[in-house]
């Protein structure tokens, strides 16, 4: 083979799709970006090339810290989804460790009712819930959405960390049991430890999907100064007909800088979360 | 349940022997339970009772603040001579068969693009699934501004490039505004397609490959007689998640269009969110959610039960 043919091979197959498949998905993440810096003369001038900035300016962003709520909004997003991924992980392990290691009446029901929760989907449950929340006098408060939020997500940890604690040997766990360990032992000082890229995964998920939360958010939470990031830019910086879009922009790329930082690092317990329900089996 | 035999492996305890709580902890039974309790009853509280309390709401004609009066089935009798309904199940169908195919088509081409081996080939599965984490309400904020009616980054690229005389209405129009949405739905969902297959496809051999190889199987062949055999299964539960929760997808809609113009891009989701929330009436928005179940139950069923099989 000819060395040139060779590379005009792979960059058909190869760097041109793939050139293209980033275009598309990264575009939408320039486009906030450079909107964001903009100044308005350039945002509202239809007669000027849009693709780069000419004069960037950090106003947008000024403004949305200082005559908006945006800081209290993440401090909400933050808080809610720190709690509502502890809340999740712990109640998701504490269902999936029996499931997947013990034999007991009823797992065979439990296991199903899991899986079955976890796809039910939130828009055939939101309605009643607000009714719900409603006669616990718990709208407007961050509660209601620590209480709802893991509906969601306990039944997706436990279904997630369930194939883990399946992988863990079980001759590892007799040998401790042999030795006088305890079955809270044996869980907390041999399984858990094994599973903790599990753990990592059903956290990492839990955290990215409780920020993502917005039906929740949008219902419960109707005062500013409870609301979060995704609720706070949809329904305060578009007001009426008025759009102010370099805020916007500036909020979105902000809100998501959270998310993607976390995702930056644990980006592989991300993929093994995302495909452990498709591949491992 | 402590009451019950330990079902397994576990003696009895031996008469005599002093009944702690320790003892007690050791049963299989009891300690199963013990753990399952605070999730299943999390569950119970705030899946399985909300949902059965819908299907009371949805027999009541209920307004917020006031009491519900029984109605039997009149609230979808009513949804049933209401032609928006049937346009919001069409609108609904539409766009989850339209963005699955997509989805799956397009996500197969980029998990086959990405399972060549080159360098940056992690950092690049990293960027490819920015869509997909990102909270969807803030990247449909960019989308709004990228569709925008007057200051279209699309129109403008398309009228520059002699395409078109002059911009669409892309959200402004109803064929428009739901193929808006599909495409913004396709972008979102794309990259977990594309990323969970390729993770289907890197569990393939290459001895496969070279063994189709050498009996001369053509690209074409291969592809149809290797890859996607083995890939198969992944392709069947991914698919399946993806089409229950474009179902019940919300915030993108929501955000983008809010159902409009004059209903075109509703879907049972918003509109239920319209009549339950925005007008407070509950009964009815609980029948219009109710709707989508039977579909989604056949699709529930089958997926619980393929996963289980598996």
């Amino acid at each position: 083979m000819v060395g040139g043919r060779d590379a005009l091979t792979r960059l058909r197959r190869l760097y041109l799709p793939l050139a293209v498949f980033l275009v598309l998905m990264l575009f939408p993440f320039y486009w906030m970006l450079i909107t964001s810096i903009k100044p308005n003369r350039e945002l509202y001038n239809a007669r000027i090339m849009p693709l780069i900035v000419y004069q960037p300016t950090l106003k947008h962003y000024v403004d949305l810290l200082t005559q908006t709520n945006f800081l209290t909004w993440t401090y909400n997003t933050m808080l809610v989804a720190v709690v509502t991924t502890l809340i999740s992980v712990v109640l998701g392990t504490m269902m999936a460790y029996p499931l997947a290691r013990m034999r007991f009446p009823g797992a065979a029901v439990v296991a199903i009712g899991v899986a079955a929760t976890y796809l039910v989907p939130q828009p055939l449950l939101f309605i009643p819930m607000a009714d719900i929340i409603n006669r616990l006098e718990l709208g407007n408060t961050l509660t209601a959405v620590m209480l709802t939020y893991p509906t969601l997500l306990i039944p997706f940890s436990a279904w997630l960390l369930m194939g883990y604690f399946k992988s863990v040997p079980r001759e590892l766990e007799e040998a401790a049991r042999i030795d006088g360990a305890s079955r809270w032992q044996a869980m907390t000082r041999i399984v858990l430890p094994l599973c903790t890229p599990g753990l990592l995964s059903a956290g990492i998920f839990s955290f990215t999907l409780a920020q993502n939360e917005f039906l929740y958010a949008l219902i419960f939470l109707a005062k500013s100064d409870v609301r979060t990031v995704p609720v706070g830019a949809i329904t305060e910086l578009i007001r009426g007909d008025v759009f102010y879009w370099g805020q916007l922009m500036a909020a979105a790329l902000l809100g998501s800088i959270p998310v993607a930082v976390i995702y930056s690092f644990f980006v592989e317990y991300y993929v093994a979360g995302l495909t452990a329900g498709s591949v491992k089996h | 349940m402590s009451v019950r035999p330990a079902t397994l492996a576990r003696p009895a305890p031996v008469a005599g022997r002093p009944f702690t709580l320790r003892r007690l902890l050791e049963r299989e039974g009891f300690f199963s339970w013990l753990m399952l309790s605070p999730g299943v009853l999390f569950l119970l509280a705030f899946v399985a009772y909300p949902f059965f309390y819908g299907i009371f709401l949805s027999l009541q004609d209920r307004r917020v603040a006031s009491t519900g009066v029984f109605v039997g089935l009149a609230n979808f009798v009513t949804l049933a001579h209401d032609a928006v309904f049937w346009q919001v199940t069409r609108n609904t169908f539409f766009y989850v068969v339209v963005t699955t195919v997509f989805k799956l088509v397009g996500g197969l081409g980029m998990a086959l693009v990405m399972n060549q081996s080159f360098r940056g080939r992690n950092l690049t599965r990293a960027f490819l699934l920015l869509p997909f984490i990102v909270p969807t309400a803030l990247s449909t904020v960019a989308w709004m501004w990228i569709l925008d009616p007057t200051f279209s980054v699309v129109n403008w690229l398309l009228v520059h490039a002699g395409v078109i005389s002059s911009g669409y209405s892309f959200l402004g129009n109803a064929t428009l505004a739901m193929w808006s949405l599909v495409v913004v739905n396709t972008w979102r969902g794309m990259p977990f397609y594309g990323i969970t297959l390729l993770a289907g496809l890197q569990t393939i051999s290459p001895e496969l490959y070279e063994a189709a190889a050498i009996d001369g199987a053509t690209t074409t062949q291969r592809f149809l007689y290797v890859t996607l055999p083995v890939i198969k299964p992944v392709l069947i539960i991914v698919t399946m998640f993806s089409v229950i929760f474009t179902f019940g997808d919300f915030q993108l809609i929501y955000a983008l269009t809010h159902g409009g113009p004059a209903n075109a891009t509703h879907v049972f989701s918003t509109w239920a969110f319209d009549i339950g929330m925005s007008a407070g009436q509950l009964g009815m928005g609980a029948a219009v959610a109710l709707a989508i179940l039977p579909a989604l139950a056949v699709l529930i069923v089958a997926l619980t039960l393929y996963l289980r099989r598996e």
